[in-house]
């Protein structure tokens, strides 16, 4: 059964490797995936660990239902300190590798120390086994899985790699499994490349056995027939997470030319009706893919049309790739996304961190901070499409000096490169913000200033304030599993009642990444889709663990607590620009100059977001400075960690 | 009236959910080893291709069965094996021309395809219909239509091209 998926210590400095059974009450209090992950950060590494150093411990996991028979529990989850931040580094990806690790016999892996030379560890059947990575070192992410396979004689094995931006130790590299799905925020990539970890390799035949699989069948079949009613995931179906680009482009909510403007115009070329085209073009009508036992299929498959990489497969481009190699930058051509997204996955980067940042320093050369002497030449101007791909390719491979100063980051990047070129860097605790523009969405904006891992879309989300839903509708939503009776408004551009959906929705993504689901399967862009109430069926006739909605709750909550202390044991203070809960000031300081009427002039007010972030804190039951009250604490059950329970 | 699986691998997305629920409802464990059908996947290319028994009209597998344990039910049309008299020689694995047999090492037992009695859990459960389970003499009926419509298509851009 999923219950008794193993824990595996993996120590890489003495090869010592240690497995364990994980008891039912620490499944009762963490699930499993991203919380029990949080939990075993917080008590496997100490205060001020240094995040590329030895003592970091790196954690992989999957969800509690990770291969069972519940739709869409593919996701892969990474955790360690942060090299970009310094706090909590976190990241969850798609695809094959969690359901592959579940039949392999393990749902959480905690690896810590640092191997002498490269390695990779291969898992099968319950067995762990640390081998030589030298002959692997230096390749791409997919040619790292490819000769995995060969070299293991087996075309089933599923791995989860880093490419030459993880060797590197760009502090934004991430993790790769498949072509494209990545677990790209925070630098765990980097993690593993400090740690000599080239890849993580699992091929599992064990069964899990469903607590009550006709019930389990049955029910996944309504939830699939629930999550493919919405007509939000019948467009991402069909056109990918591109359609989120196309319709905030045209709306005035992405950021352009690094937060100068909020409207890419005149970008035809990189409307998601023209890359489905492109893919349409190159893979014929049946383009789409999906990650294991997945409906939905959002990402879509091309070859790059035109070009030096002209032939070349993928998978993507994500709505992240327009905003890098699109918005960003102000470059508008498919041939740039398409390939800019090839690359990242490649060599293994964030592609977000990276467009963002490479977007930063378009503005400071355009400002005159950096010179072309900087840039060794470089023209590194807004929509250079060139430049663009060329400082993609210095920074993952540490070139130049401008190079290896991006491949630290932003923070520090500004501060070597001085002058005030921080006031220009968009980010949000170390790391630079999603391309979207939250000017005229406070709710959003205070998402992104208070989610756990720094500047972050998929942690608190209230995306389905856009959709202008009638308050009984909101309310509906936002009083389960917690009765909740104080203000709620449906315009966007309001204040009020936004710090309770923020919470509500941190806790609702924090439920669904502890059970290993994807997003796209609850209220996250579509009010329709699974929520509180179904995840304790789907719990029950999968694992036979009983819960109810409000448990479910409480669970997340307690996980977003503990992700709240390691980032207080980390440092973070409530108002610290570069480590606290707070926006670049041009958020506050500069209108939207583009876009639909209710975004032209948009900007967040000051008072009212510092008031949103108190009341944020209220609902969390944290003190002034966003620091959790002991009665908080001892409710949920944590005034006694770090309790090492596992 | 006769149905089979109707695969058009084109749809495949590679989600696998069929190996899934295929190995529940046969088992009661999520497990792909124990499933009778298998996404066969060229990842880099894109190309992913569900792999599960035809039912052949003239299958190899009853040929070739030494002890007869593989017959064609005669209810259903469909190809069954007898576990009380299969003694797992894989014989059947070897001629098999799909390799849509497959050979469990867990019970040592040879599966295949029983089209699940009649509704194929597969087939429910795949949303773009890569695997559908249709009557037999509706097999080639959308690949007709594809083609009328390719033909039709460049027969109206030939009468642009020469105007009577």
């Amino acid at each position: 059964m999923a219950l008794n998926r193993k824990i595996a210590y993996i120590d890489l400095s003495t090869g010592k490797i240690e497995t364990k059974p994980i008891p039912v009450e620490v499944r009762r209090k963490f699930l499993g995936g991203r919380g029990l992950d949080a939990y075993l950060l917080y008590n496997h590494t100490k205060k001020g660990v240094d995040s590329l150093g030895p003592k970091n411990t790196l954690i992989v996991s999957g969800g509690i239902l990770t291969a069972t028979c519940a739709s869409a529990t593919a996701r892969t989850h990474v955790m360690a300190k942060s090299p970009l931040t310094n706090l909590l580094g976190s990241c969850n990806m798609g695809g094959f590798f969690a359901p592959e690790l579940a039949w392999a016999g393990f749902h959480h892996l905690v690896i810590k120390g640092k191997a002498k030379k490269p390695v990779y560890l291969w898992i099968h059947n319950g067995e762990i086994e640390i081998r030589d990575a030298a002959s692997l070192w230096g390749l791409t992410t997919t040619e790292t899985q490819w000769a995995i396979r060969k070299e293991l004689d087996d075309e089933d094995i599923k791995s989860m790699v880093i490419g030459p931006a993880g060797e590197n130790l760009v502090r934004f590299a991430n993790v790769m499994t498949g072509i494209k799905n990545s677990g790209g925020r925070t630098g765990m990539g980097a993690v593993m490349g400090s740690k000599n970890l080239k890849a993580i390799a699992a091929r599992g035949t064990m069964d899990i056995k469903i607590a009550h699989p006709i019930d389990a069948l049955e029910f996944n079949k309504r939830f699939i027939d629930q999550i493919t009613s919405a007509k939000v995931n019948q467009t991402q179906g069909t056109l990918g997470t591109p359609f989120i680009w196309g319709a905030t482009n045209s709306w005035g909510g992405v950021r352009t030319r690094n937060f100068q403007y909020n409207q890419c115009e005149y970008a035809d070329d990189i409307e998601p009706e023209r890359i489905d085209e492109i893919c349409t073009e190159t893979m014929g009508p049946h383009h789409m893919t999906g990650c294991f036992g997945c409906q939905v299929h959002c990402r879509a498959k091309y070859k790059i049309p035109t070009g030096p990489y002209a032939g070349k497969y993928d998978e993507g481009p994500e709505y992240t790739s327009q905003g890098a190699f699109g918005g960003e930058p102000d470059c508008k051509s498919a041939e740039t996304v398409l390939t800019g997204n090839h690359l990242v996955n490649q060599w293994g980067v964030d592609n977000l961190e990276i467009g963002s940042i490479i977007a930063w320093a378009m503005e400071l050369y355009e400002l005159g901070i950096l010179t072309s002497k900087d840039t060794d030449g470089l023209e590194l101007r807004f929509g250079n499409d060139e430049a663009l791909l060329e400082m993609v390719r210095r920074i993952c491979f540490r070139e130049g000096w401008l190079g290896d100063t991006l491949a630290d980051g932003g923070i520090p990047a500004s501060e070597k490169i001085g002058k005030n070129s921080f006031d220009y860097l968009i980010q949000v605790k170390g790391m630079n913000n999603l391309h979207s523009d939250e000017r005229a969405t406070p709710g959003l904006a205070l998402n992104i200033a208070t989610a756990s891992r720094g500047s972050d879309h998929l942690r608190s989300r209230p995306a389905i304030d856009l959709y202008h839903l009638p308050e009984a509708v909101l309310r509906k939503i936002y009083s389960n599993p917690v009765p909740y009776d104080g203000p709620l408004s449906s315009e966007h551009t309001e204040y009020i009642g936004k710090p309770w959906q923020v919470f509500w929705q941190e806790n609702c993504y924090m439920a669904v990444d502890c059970l290993g689901i994807c997003k796209y399967h609850t209220t996250f862009l579509g009010a329709t889709l699974p929520n509180f109430e179904d995840w304790p069926k789907v719990l029950y006739y999968n694992t036979g663990l009983e819960f109810t909605p409000k448990d479910i709750w409480d669970i997340a909550e307690r996980c977003n607590n503990i992700e709240r202390l390691f980032n207080l044991r980390e440092g973070l203070t409530r108002d610290d620009l570069k480590k606290g809960d707070t926006l670049n000031h041009r958020y506050f300081d500069e209108p939207c100059l583009r876009g639909a009427p209710d975004v032209i002039g948009a900007k967040i007010d000051r008072k009212k977001f510092k008031k949103m972030v108190d009341e944020f804190y209220v609902h969390h039951g944290w003190d002034k400075n966003g620091v959790p009250t002991p009665e908080t604490l001892k409710r949920l059950g944590l005034d006694q960690e770090p309790s090492h329970l596992l | 009236m006769e149905k089979v699986l109707k695969i058009d691998y084109q749809k495949c997305t590679g989600c696998r959910l069929c190996e899934l629920v295929c190995s529940v409802s046969h088992h009661g464990v999520s497990n792909p080893a124990r499933s009778r059908i298998k996404v066969v996947k060229w990842e880099a290319e894109g190309l992913y291709v569900p792999m599960t028994c035809q039912q052949c009209e003239d299958a190899p597998c009853i040929s070739v069965c030494p002890v007869k344990a593989t017959s064609r039910d005669e209810n259903d049309g469909f190809v069954v094996i007898d576990y009380e008299k299969c003694i797992g020689c894989r014989s059947c694995v070897t001629v098999c021309p799909f390799g849509a047999r497959n050979y469990s090492t867990i019970d040592k037992v040879v599966l295949k395809c029983d089209l699940c009695g009649g509704d194929p859990q597969c087939a429910r459960f795949c949303e773009v219909k890569a695997v559908d389970f249709i009557s037999a003499d509706r097999l080639s009926q959308s690949k007709k239509k594809d083609a009328a419509k390719r033909l039709s298509t460049a027969q109206k851009a030939a009468a642009t091209l020469y105007p009577e």
